[in-house]
């Protein structure tokens, strides 16, 4: 195409840009829709990246089913429950966040982003009691497991997949708390309007993956029959 | 054109093979004549519309749609043809005959060891008659190792953990090469075995000496092999530590008494019965558990054990 | 630089190369153009390391016993020529530097979706590479590429960092493809609907979805791995009752489909090339760029081709022979369309052209000799021989090296805005040619008469064809060094390109030769079909009345 077909359009200094507006977007919708786009890629990466632990839990669950279900036993399935609720919970108050932050309210979207990170410290403070009790037994994974005991071998495996994939889930749990405790740093500072909010909305959408991540793995941990 | 196909495969020595090379010459010449219809499209439109000037003017074709479908239909039809020749040579390569003569394989850094039906082993070296199937059992020790030969156009990895199988009949007499081809370290391309095709005459001076590595073995090297190899170890030390034989330490020319209360003298004839026939005379003391090592053991092997245990003093 | 006597746009606004000059503001830089090239020289100093050790490993295997190393050191180097050239150069070489270059000036759109992300999988491709690099002190690293188990849990040297550096590199993919569909999808120019993306974008598209889907699962399998080593976790030791083969799933579940990372990006590069250099529109539009996302789905479904022979059953092979055949038919369909579109077009062989010819005979033995590796029973004979050694060659490296350098010398002037020596790299086109199939060709009789991979000594037989493929290995490191050389001595010059050299019909043509930081005076607006060379041009909304 020659110049001569090209119409102006919009000159890159012809129009002063809202606040929150990057330079190379045409406008707000845009940069929201493609945050929002880029966000659920990167959902997808990670239900990719468990999914692969679910499969090898899966493949090896099939080849070691009574290990698997002995080893289960020294969960205790109330503190996971206990955990479900809470996540469950939390995804509830960063729901209300992202209304909050889309209706412009300002302190109640502080107080249900704190309120959002207080549940997960509950959360992450459960899964401590629960770790420090398998440190505690030698249920741990690999060659370091030294429970005694045991009438079915090779429970150990079993442990392993529990660390791997309760502990990659924390890190996803810790990782959520920083990025809303950024989220509320900026609200805190007024950077969001009802105009403005894509940064609270889509780590609503990561929380909630963080959640429905551990909502499979509650029943395939804990509730193995 | 049989000098290509011996310029591309080594000459085939087993059954089966015509299939495979028929299909690899068959996709040889696709694609040499595809390499050359398409360089030749390419070279013609280069000689006949190369650019006289900038200001040439081209016709605006932008798709033909029956042209697109035939070289979609084409290659699919050829592709499928393919699949289909290729399919039939893994089903027979996969289906073994029932009276195959079954020899296990056992990989690990950095031999090749094989086990016969009759319990003898050999390093490296296999022997097998030829035109009878041949199964091969195989499994690794260590690390994933793969079983090779080109001349049978067979191969399957060799894996720790489980069996895997692969047969062939050999029709050609003579030695033909064996590679390991999965990577398993420094000496992975030391792993190498050959295979014997052996003639019935040759397969039988095979049977009843051994191959040519034991044939020239010393026979008290001999001894220690079979003493090792076939599970001796297990019940009879050779330090004179009692286990649930009598130890081989210097028992050479002793006296015993057997359960029975008669006495013998440990000579030739002595460790000859006890190999071939365990019961006769158990050491008392002892429980008589030994099994018969009647027809696994060949005579020189016995030779052999009578000249380990004479060493051991 | 001269850059005074350098035309700046009529704006007046410098050139993405002269604003903001030095080290700093290019190492926080968030200029997609600048990301590419600074991609490019990262890329270009790990493609000489990888192509060193190929020096090096050709040079080993001149005689059958030990040449200049040892069979350790060997090990090492095929690993680390391996690992590199897969991770760090042919991975991230199209995408990272001609699709961060090129992507959003075709799109007519001021940068990617997220610029910062976008910096940010450079300093991950960085931190990768020094781990991987870093494996040299560790030891080195002797498992091949492929990290096979239960050898990789086995052995010692640096192989949980070289994996962990694998993993890290990952990242940088992942947030290159993420970047490359969210731009798509909402940075297009005005008016320019999906069938009038030009087909490098779709290309993309497609590369862009297999990085997306197919890094993730090997992200957790190298963690598995690492897992392995360090706590021995069982999964993939038999001893503890894992599955080594299990290992090979999961591997090759990822790296089939990054076979299509590799080649994609290099169909893509065709696509445009080819149209402009035979001023001609391109032939099946629709089939070019459905193929390409035909190829990224059917690429997913492939993977166990690699395990013929590791022991799976019957039925899964044959399944996973048929499906691999199909993904012959779009790559076969590309070839064609390629050839069609020069056919009766005004063929200009300018080097970009050369390159490109390059690739369609190249290609084409690479995708044939695909054929007997995907056919059951020919594979059983080939499988890891010296017969898949070329077939993968003549497929990831000869075809995306000589796209990636028929993309750098179509686009070269648009980078640096310099013109560069035409018969000289006309030779280094030649020689690349030559060199290229002297090193491989023998490799595929090699194989099919039986020489195994990764063989340190040889027998005596295969010789006479390792000699000449050493001889080869020589004649295409001149050729790669003249094509370098040449592209380098451009930059000495002053700026002499004119906007559109080529007469190209895409929207970087209307930009600056080098654009400004923001790429284009005025948002482009899309009119006509990225691919109508006619004298008149017809508009797109035009054509679509006519055919309804």
């Amino acid at each position: 195409m020659s110049d001569s077909t090209t119409t102006v359009q919009t000159d890159r200094h012809a129009h002063a840009h809202p606040p929150g507006l990057q330079h190379h977007f045409t406008n707000m919708t845009q940069q929201f829709e493609a945050a929002k786009l880029g966000m659920w890629l990167f959902l997808v990466t990670e239900v990719l990246l468990f999914g692969g632990l679910f499969v090898g839990y899966g493949i090896m669950h099939s080849k070691h089913p009574e290990a698997f279900v002995a080893a289960h036993h020294h969960l205790d399935w109330r503190l996971g429950a206990l955990n479900t609720i809470v996540l469950l919970l939390s995804s509830f108050t960063m729901v209300m966040g992202v209304w909050a932050a889309q209706t412009g309210q300002r302190k109640k979207l502080i107080a249900f982003l704190l309120l959002t990170v207080f549940l997960a410290l509950v959360f992450m403070g459960v899964k401590y009691v629960e770790y420090s009790h398998k440190f505690h037994e030698g249920l741990l994974p690999g060659k370091f497991y030294s429970h005694q005991g045991d009438t079915v071998p090779g429970q150990f495996m079993f442990f392993s997949f529990y660390f791997m994939m309760t502990g990659l889930h924390g890190i996803h749990v810790l990782l959520g708390i920083v990025a809303i405790l950024w989220i509320t740093f900026r609200a805190w500072r007024g950077h969001f309007s009802a105009q403005y909010y894509g940064p609270v909305d889509i780590t609503g959408l990561y929380w909630h993956l963080v959640d429905l991540i551990w909502i499979y793995l509650f029943p395939l941990m804990y509730l193995i029959s | 054109m049989n000098w290509f196909r011996d310029f591309l495969l080594p000459k085939s020595a087993a059954s089966n093979t015509g299939d495979v090379d028929g299909l690899f010459m068959f996709i040889t010449w696709l694609t040499v004549f595809f390499f050359f219809f398409n360089g030749g499209l390419i070279w013609y439109a280069v000689r006949k519309w190369r650019r006289r000037s900038n200001d040439d003017i081209t016709p605006h074709i932008t798709h033909d749609t029956k042209l697109e479908i035939i070289w979609s239909v084409i290659p699919l039809i050829v592709v499928m043809f393919i699949f289909f020749w290729g399919f039939r040579g893994y089903v027979r390569a996969w289906v073994v005959p029932n009276d195959a003569l079954e020899i296990v394989v056992t990989g690990k850094k950095w031999v090749w060891e094989f086990e016969y039906p009759d319990g003898s082993r050999s390093l490296n070296d296999l022997h097998v008659p030829l035109n009878k199937p041949v199964k091969l059992v195989m499994h690794s020790e260590d690390v994933i190792h793969s079983f090779f030969v080109p001349a049978f156009r067979i191969k399957r990895d060799v894996i720790p953990g489980r069996y895997t199988e692969l047969w062939f009949t050999a029709t050609e007499p003579g030695v033909h090469q064996v590679y390991c081809t999965e990577y398993c370290g420094k000496g992975h391309s030391d792993m190498l075995a050959r295979i014997f095709a052996d003639t019935p005459e040759q397969y039988e001076v095979f049977l009843r000496e051994g191959d040519e590595q034991v044939r020239k073995m010393p026979l008290k090297e001999l001894g220690k092999l079979v003493y090792e190899n076939k599970g001796c170890a297990t019940c009879h030390s050779i330090d004179g530590t009692r286990g649930q034989g009598p130890s081989l330490k210097a028992i050479y020319g002793q006296q015993i008494t057997d359960a029975a209360g008669k006495s013998h003298t440990i000579d030739a004839n002595y460790i000859r019965e006890s190999i071939l026939n365990p019961q006769a005379s158990v050491v008392a003391g002892y429980e008589p558990i030994m099994p018969t090592f009647q027809g696994l053991l060949r005579e020189r092997e016995i030779l052999g054990m009578i000249e380990y245990i004479k060493s051991l003093q | 630089m001269a850059d005074a006597m350098t035309p700046t746009a009529a704006h007046g606004h410098p050139d993405y190369l002269s604003e903001n000059k030095g080290l700093w503001n290019w190492l926080t830089t968030v200029d997609h153009k600048r990301i590419g090239l600074m991609y490019l020289w990262s890329v270009t100093a790990f493609m000489i390391i990888g192509g060193l050790l190929a020096l090096v490993i050709r040079l080993e295997l001149l005689t059958p016993r030990q040449t200049i190393m040892s069979a350790e050191l060997y090990n090492r180097a095929f690993t680390l020529h391996g690992a590199i050239m897969t991770f760090l150069v042919i991975i991230p070489a199209i995408p990272a530097i001609l699709g961060n270059f090129a992507l959003p000036l075709l799109l007519g759109a001021k940068d990617v979706a997220f610029p910062r992300l976008n910096l940010a999988s450079l300093y991950v491709y960085w931190i990768g590479a020094a781990m991987a690099v870093s494996t040299l002190l560790l030891g080195g690293v002797d498992t091949g590429w492929t990290f096979y188990t239960p050898y990789s849990t086995t052995t010692g040297g640096g192989v949980s960092m070289m994996v962990l550096a694998a993993f890290v590199l990952g990242f940088s993919s992942i947030f290159t493809g993420l970047n490359f569909i969210a731009t798509t999808h909402k940075l297009r120019a005005p008016g320019m609907g999906w069938f009038q993306l030009p087909l490098f974008v779709w290309g993309m598209y497609s590369t862009a979805i297999i990085q997306i889907l197919a890094t993730p699962v090997l992200g957790i399998t190298l963690l598995l791995l690492v897992m392995e080593r360090v706590f021995h976790i069982g999964i993939f030791d038999p001893q503890l009752g894992g599955d080594p083969v299990l290992f090979q799933h999961f591997f090759w579940f990822y790296s089939h489909p990054a076979v299509y990372i590799m080649i994609l990006p290099a169909m893509a590069v065709m696509s445009e090339v080819i149209p402009t250099f035979s001023k001609k529109s391109i032939f099946g539009y629709k089939a070019i760029a459905f193929s390409s996302v035909a190829i990224a789905l059917l690429g997913f479904l492939v993977w166990a081709h690699h395990m013929f022979v590791a022991g799976m059953s019957l039925f899964a092979g044959a399944i996973f022979s048929f499906l691999t055949f199909f993904i012959a038919i779009p790559s076969a369909i590309k070839v064609f369309n390629w050839i069609a579109t020069m056919w009766r077009g005004s063929i200009d062989l300018k080097v970009p052209m050369l390159y490109a010819i390059n690739f369609l005979l190249i290609f084409t033995i690479g995708g044939l000799t695909g054929l007997f590796l995907a056919s059951l029973s020919t594979d059983v004979h080939l499988h890891d021989t010296y017969f898949v050694v070329s077939h993968f060659h003549y497929v990831m490296a000869g075809s995306n090296m000589l796209a990636l350098l028929a993309g750098l010398h179509y686009w070269w002037p648009k980078m640096y805005g310099r013109m560069y020596n035409n018969t000289l790299a006309t030779i280094a086109c030649t020689l690349i040619f030559i060199g290229f199939n002297a090193t491989f060709l023998p490799q595929f009789v090699m194989g099919s008469r039986g020489m195994p991979r990764r063989y340190y000594n040889y027998l005596e037989q295969f010789q006479t064809m390792h000699v000449a493929s050493t001889i080869g290995s020589w004649i295409l490191a001149a050729g790669l060094f003249l094509a370098l050389a040449t592209l380098l001595a451009s930059l000495r010059k002053p700026k002499d390109a004119v906007p559109n050299p080529w007469n190209g019909r895409t929207f970087e043509w209307e930009a600056g030769s080098p654009p400004i930081t923001h790429n284009f005076e005025h948002t482009p607006v899309c009119i006509y079909s990225p691919y109508d060379y006619r004298e008149h041009p017809v508009p797109i909304a035009e054509e679509e009345k006519s055919a309804h």
